[in-house]
Parts: C-alpha cells; sequence; structure tokens
C-alpha cells in the first residue's frame, strides 16, 4: 500500500541528496518505532529488576500471600489483597459499565435525531477526557456520602444485608461510604464513554444492507440489534469491553481516594480494601530507597503490568478487524 | 426408521399472533426507554462533575489563587495569610510543555514510520502493537519505571523526571493520531509527488505533514489535555514543592499533585483550594479537547 519513491538519477547531485536524505529520514523514523520497543521492554525489565529482591525473599507465595507489614524487623509483604482488589473492582466495575455503555451506544447509532447525535456524542467523549484525580475528588466528596448516607446507613442496607444467603455481600462493619463498591462505581462511569465509544464505532460499521433487510421483514429495532448487529459485531464488542477493563485494572488515582486503601480482602461490596496501583500510590512515595518494601512495590507494579498487558494485547487482537477496516 | 418431522404450530389464532406482536413491541420499547435512560444517566454523572467543580472550585477561587504560593492553613487563625497555586500552576505548565516538546517529534516520527515506511512488515506490526498498549498502559507503572531510571540515579524527586514521565505518555497519543490521519492522504497525492522527481522525505515532510497539518496538531492537543492532568506519575517522579522552581533538577510542583495533597489535608480550607485547582485542571483539559475536535472537523 505504501507509496514507494523511485530511485533517483543517481549520476546528478540533486539525486545523491534525495537518496541521503532518505536513508536519513527513514532511519529516523525506523529509530524512533524502535524506541517504542524498547520502552516498553524497559518498563518490564526495570519493574521485574527492581521485585527481585522481593521475589527472592519471598519466592512465589508473594502472588497469593495476603501478608503486609513494613514494620521494622518484621516485614512481610505479599500481593494477594492487591491482586483480588484490583480484579473484583475492575470486574464489578464492568459489571455496572457494560450494560449502560450499550444503552448510549445504542442509542447514539439507532435512536437518537441526527440533531442530537452530535451534542450527546460529545459529551460521552468529554466524559473520557475529565481527569482521573478529579473523578477521584468527585467520588470522595459526592459519591461517597451518598453510598453512606441513602445505601448504608439508611432501610436499603439493612434490607440488602437480610436478603438470605448472598446478605453477607451487602453487610459491612465500615459505615464510611469509602468501599469497594464506591471504587467499582466510579470506575465504571470513568471506563463507560470508552467501551460505549468502541461500540458506538463497531454498530456504525455494520453494512446499513443488513439492518435494512432485517427491518423490512418486520423486525423491530431491539430485534435487528440483538439478532443482526450484535452477531456482526460480537468480536469487536468484547474487545471494547476488554478495552475497558483494561483501563479499569490501572486505574490509580480516582481508586485511591474512594476504596479506603484498607490492608484487607473486602468480603462485602462495602468494605474497604486496596487495588495494587493504590497501593503503590500511598506507599511508594514514602518508602525508603532500596527496602523491601519499595522492591515488594515495584513487584506489584510488575504484576499489575502483566495482567493488564494480556488484558490490552486480547482486546487489542479481538479489534484488529475493526483497525484494519 | 422413519423421521417424523413437527413443524413449529403456526400461529392460527389472531388474538395469539396480536399478543406476540405485542410481546415484541413492548420489549422493543422497553429497550428503547432503557437506552435512553442509560444515556441520561451518564450525561447526569458529566453534569454532576461540572457542577460540583463549579460549586465547590469557585467558592475559594480568586486572584491569591493565581499569585501567591502554598500556605499553611489558616484553620483556626483568621489574620493568617490564604495561600494558593501559584508554585503548582508553574510547575504544570513548564512540566507540561517540555514533555510536548519532547513527545511530540518522537511520535509523530513513530507515526510516520508506521504509515509511510512499515506497512505490513513485521517490525512495524509490532511497534503498532506496542505503542497502542502503552497508550492505555496504566500510567503509574510509568512513574515507576522512571523513579528506577532516573530518580535513584540522581538521588531525588526532580522535574526533569516528571517530563520524562510525561513526554512517554505523549507519545503513544501523537502515534495514533498522525499514522491515522498519515493514512488518509490518498496515495495518487504521494504519486504525484513522486513523479515530479521529489525524494521521499521530501514528500513526507513537504506535502503529506501539510495534508494532515489539523489531525497531526489535534493529536498533540489530546496528548497535552491528557497530561495535563496526570497525577499517578509525577507522584513517583517529580512529587512536589511548595514554592516555585524553575530548577528542574529538584522536586517540583504539579496541579494535580498539589490537588492531591491538598485534597486530602483534612483542612477545610485547603480542600477548597484544591477545588479551585480541580476547576482550572477540567477547565484547561476540556476546552483543550473541545477545540482539539472542533479543529478535525473544520479540516479541509
Amino acid at each position: 500500500m505504501g507509496a514507494t519513491a523511485p530511485t533517483p538519477p543517481a549520476a546528478t547531485v540533486r539525486g545523491s541528496s534525495g537518496r541521503v536524505g532518505d536513508l536519513v529520514f527513514e532511519w529516523m523514523c525506523r529509530s524512533a518505532g524502535i524506541l517504542v520497543l524498547l520502552l516498553l521492554g524497559g518498563i518490564i525489565i526495570t519493574l521485574f529488576v527492581g521485585g527481585l529482591p522481593a521475589l527472592r525473599q519471598f519466592g512465589a507465595p508473594f502472588i497469593w500471600s495476603t501478608a503486609w507489614n513494613p514494620v521494622e524487623g518484621r516485614e512481610q509483604f505479599g500481593a494477594g489483597i492487591a491482586i483480588v482488589g484490583t480484579v473484583v473492582a475492575s470486574v464489578l466495575a464492568i459489571i455496572m459499565a457494560v450494560p449502560l455503555a450499550f444503552g448510549v451506544a445504542f442509542f447514539l447509532t439507532e435512536l437518537a435525531p441526527p440533531w442530537l447525535k452530535r451534542p450527546v456524542g460529545t459529551a460521552i467523549e468529554l466524559l473520557a477526557a475529565v481527569p482521573s484525580i478529579i473523578y477521584g475528588m468527585w467520588g470522595l466528596f459526592v459519591v461517597v456520602p451518598i453510598i453512606q448516607g441513602y445505601i448504608q446507613l439508611s432501610w436499603l442496607g439493612e434490607a440488602l444485608a437480610e436478603i438470605p444467603v448472598i446478605g453477607f455481600l451487602f453487610a459491612s462493619n465500615s459505615f464510611t461510604g469509602t468501599s469497594l463498591f464506591a471504587a467499582a462505581l466510579v470506575l465504571a462511569i470513568m471506563i463507560l464513554p470508552f467501551i460505549a465509544a468502541t461500540m458506538r464505532d463497531v454498530f456504525d460499521q455494520v453494512p446499513p444492507v443488513f439492518k435494512e433487510s432485517a427491518y423490512a421483514v418486520g423486525a423491530t429495532r431491539w430485534e435487528v440489534v440483538r439478532n443482526v448487529v450484535l452477531p456482526y459485531t460480537r468480536t469487536s464488542v468484547v474487545g471494547g469491553i476488554m478495552l475497558g477493563l483494561g483501563r479499569a485494572l490501572g486505574e490509580t488515582m480516582a481508586v485511591t481516594f474512594v476504596i479506603g486503601n484498607a490492608n484487607r480482602i473486602a468480603t462485602s461490596i462495602f468494605d474497604p480494601t486496596t487495588t495494587i496501583a493504590s497501593v503503590v500510590a500511598m506507599e511508594f512515595p514514602e518508602s525508603l530507597t532500596g527496602s523491601l518494601q519499595q522492591s515488594s512495590l515495584l513487584l506489584l507494579g510488575f504484576l499489575l503490568f502483566v495482567i493488564s498487558f494480556v488484558v490490552l494485547a486480547t482486546s487489542r487482537y479481538l479489534l484488529r478487524s475493526k483497525l484494519k477496516a | 426408521m422413519s423421521t417424523t418431522f413437527t413443524p413449529s404450530a403456526p400461529v392460527r389464532n389472531a388474538d395469539v399472533a396480536k399478543s406476540l406482536a405485542g410481546r415484541r413491541h413492548i420489549m422493543d420499547a422497553a429497550v428503547r426507554w432503557f437506552c435512553i435512560g442509560a444515556t441520561v444517566i451518564a450525561l447526569i454523572f458529566l453534569t454532576s462533575i461540572i457542577f460540583t467543580l463549579m460549586w465547590r472550585g469557585l467558592a475559594a477561587m480568586d486572584l491569591t489563587i493565581f499569585t501567591s504560593e502554598f500556605r499553611p492553613t489558616t484553620y483556626g487563625d483568621p489574620t493568617a495569610e490564604k495561600g494558593g497555586l501559584l508554585h503548582a500552576i508553574a510547575g504544570s505548565l513548564m512540566m507540561v510543555a517540555l514533555a510536548t516538546l519532547i513527545g511530540t517529534p518522537i511520535g509523530l516520527l513513530v507515526g510516520t514510520y508506521l504509515s509511510e515506511y512499515a506497512r505490513g512488515s513485521k517490525l512495524g506490526d509490532a511497534v503498532r502493537f506496542v505503542s497502542d498498549v502503552l497508550l492505555s498502559a496504566p500510567s503509574i507503572l510509568i512513574g515507576l519505571f522512571i523513579y528506577q531510571l532516573v530518580v535513584l540515579p540522581m538521588g531525588g524527586f526532580s522535574g526533569i523526571a516528571g517530563v520524562l514521565a510525561l513526554s512517554i505518555i505523549v507519545i503513544p497519543v501523537v502515534v495514533r493520531t498522525t499514522e491515522d490521519m498519515l493514512s488518509l492522504i490518498p496515495n495518487t497525492l504521494r504519486e504525484a509527488v513522486v513523479a515530479l522527481g521529489s525524494p521521499k522525505w521530501k514528500m513526507i515532510i513537504l506535502v503529506c505533514y501539510k495534508a494532515a497539518l489539523a489531525g497531526i496538531v489535534t493529536g498533540v492537543l489530546l496528548a497535552l489535555a491528557r497530561i495535563a492532568g496526570e497525577t499517578a506519575p509525577l507522584l513517583l517522579t517529580s512529587f512536589g514543592n511548595n514554592v516555585t522552581s524553575g530548577d528542574m533538577s529538584r522536586a517540583m510542583a504539579s496541579l494535580p499533585v498539589a490537588i492531591y495533597q491538598q485534597a486530602n489535608s483534612g483542612f477545610p480550607d485547603l480542600i477548597a483550594i484544591a477545588w479551585s485547582g480541580a476547576l482550572i485542571v477540567t477547565t484547561g483539559v476540556l476546552l483543550i479537547n473541545i477545540a482539539a475536535r472542533a479543529l478535525l472537523r473544520n479540516r479541509g
């Protein structure tokens, strides 16, 4: 596909300067590309090397150990709590965000009148542009008091905790509002625009003739989406969801504000807990250079990198056909 | 062996047909209202964020925010002088500008490589994939990377480290838009330039960049908006500072980190200043975003 430059006449001065220029420019571009590869390699290697002392000390059990004790002389670290917190918060966020994102994408592609499409689309895109620290402050000062006052401390919280079998998921000793649920909710709002934008783009790529045929035999809009649009775009929709998951896993500031940063596994969605990214943000700036704590935090970072790399790579793979189109 | 074929009972009863059609339409209406509801909920979130920022941010917004540096809390001491965010605004402007200056040319070259030199090549596919992963990679890990690479050898937090961390975030954003915009240029344009005897590098710089200019500028603006609000990587690289300083080799204040620290200080007056900072950052980021989108829409 790429335009190819013809070989310039070798004898002329202009020709040779062009050839040298071409060579120099092509290598500048190629080195910049290689630099990007080196950056990724560098991130993996520095995190792993930084985490080696902790890995040597604790071995593989670091991954599932729930110990976290920075007190000097009794240092004991493990990633269990942070990994569980990260994964559970992100998955809860996906569960909340996906139906909403689908609704927004369906609205924007099929339902909205043309004059409404652009302003609503732009507003959703702006939601993606709001910095994560703003989500954190908004979550702490708006969402957390709502969760505390209208769910936890009201009849609703009591009623939820009374539900047989699954009631324990809502029963908590902590009534501060900063919780796994608050983090998942804020994360859901943050990743909603990313998932919605991907869904909208792929919905728009369905050939109109497919949809028109379905409408022509009397299908309703929902039937067209369920039987024509979704089967056609399934892979890309899953790719978009994975992209949102990848974002949620590594989100730091918003989560740090609202999750409560408690060093324990949440048994209820209203329990405070922590995630890999927020442990690193909270403890790394204060950890001593070269300490076992710092090394453990770097190892945590390495694990987060591995998890989000796998998720993001899957997302790219699923979205590749859409990107080529 | 005989296979019996039982066709699904045809709907004979007109009432049944009617109720089936009714059920289909109720389902359709339910989904429609759900989608409208979902969109309204998403818009309520955005409105709530903006109104909270205005309401809380304007409360403490005055000239001292822009003209004075950090001062300890005035809580319990009404005569004490109120502090501001000058140090953080200055630090953010310096670091964001420098990071954009460093990241943009690299991102531009990578985007050019992907679009003009590496279509279908294995190295190109690898670079494109890695750049896309970096685009969504957790930014705090970039902070950890620069901490190990720059902060540790330099012996402390520094503005330079912050700039480098931010410029790594700029690169993939610029790569994505540059490649997208360059690949929109029709090949006939490239062929016409080459047919005039121009070397490829001149074709790219003088014609392709010019044709894709609006898109490339959009990418740079989006990158700018992205790093202006980045907090996590700065927390591990430039950290923070309570005075206005141009010394890049020392710890340097930035607006997002100052907001983070003051919002968690527990003092109502410092929290109010943090909200003013939040309002400034968000206004800036959203305006840049809107400008970038408007630019892209009016191109050509």
